[in-house]
């Protein structure tokens, strides 16, 4: 799976502004329902069930980034969108430093496999240091997809 | 490593496969042994000791991973690592 698989090319942010772990979610969320991908009457329940989810454990995966997700019947296919944090979010992260770079991922409950796949990719990738620190240092939206751009097209 | 390599296949059975939450117990379980620990699932090989990695596996329900640790206590924690695997990470039908 690649990013432009998932990815909501509309909700992408380069300019997170919330600070706290719930603001961030939040922020990111409503980008997704900007995008049109989340309907509103369902925004305050997947919010709810990432916040329900990062308490059974951070998803802040180490390197300054974070998967927050959940699997919501909320939506049709699995969307995410990508946020970069100038100042850095506090997220009980396992490796105890900020978080950077999130993914923000819902998917549909019967679809785990996609969700699996997802997760495949942004840590395939993340393990590549340049990449995950010009993903971080991105200062626009354009940046951001660029990269994730350029990264789809280095697959096979 | 040290002594000889030790390997332990198991399959994947928990629905929801190797997720974020999954992973993380299968490091932190690692990192309690010396030995390194390696994972393969077909030709992919990744260290048990790193979720990137370890998420890196994509494994779904029915995944079948090895499990291979060479080092002094390799034995116990592969033991340790395939009930975790077997077990469903204590999960039950949890979501996410």
């Amino acid at each position: 799976m690649k990013f432009g698989d998932f990815v909501i090319r509309e909700a992408v942010s380069a300019s997170v502004a919330a600070e706290d772990k719930e603001g961030v979610i939040r922020e990111l969320a409503q980008m997704l329902q900007k995008a049109g991908v989340l309907i509103p009457s369902e925004y305050e329940s997947v919010v709810k069930a990432i916040l329900k989810r990062e308490e059974l454990g951070s998803t802040g995966i180490g390197r300054g980034v974070a998967v927050p997700h959940t699997k919501h019947p909320g939506v049709e296919r699995l969307v995410a969108t990508v946020g970069v944090s100038r100042s850095g979010v506090d997220f009980n992260s396992l490796d105890g430093e900020k978080v950077q770079l999130l993914f923000l991922l819902i998917s549909p409950p019967d679809r785990p496999g996609d969700h699996l796949r997802a997760l495949e990719n942004i840590s395939r990738q993340l393990r590549d240091e340049t990449f995950c620190k010009f993903l971080k240092q991105a200062k626009s939206p354009e940046e951001i997809l660029q990269l994730l751009d350029e990264a789809d097209g280095n697959q096979y | 490593m040290t002594g000889q390599k030790l390997s332990r296949t198991v399959v994947v059975t928990s629905p929801q496969g190797l997720h974020v939450r999954s992973a993380d117990l299968f490091v932190k379980m690692a990192s309690r042994y010396q030995t390194e620990i390696e994972v393969v699932k077909d030709n992919l090989r990744v260290n048990g000791k790193s979720i990137l990695d370890i998420l890196m596996l994509a494994a779904t329900e029915g995944t079948t991973l090895v499990l291979e640790a060479g080092g002094a206590d390799a034995a116990e924690a592969l033991e340790a690592l395939a009930e975790l695997i077997e077990q469903n990470f204590g999960e039950q039908n949890s979501s996410s």
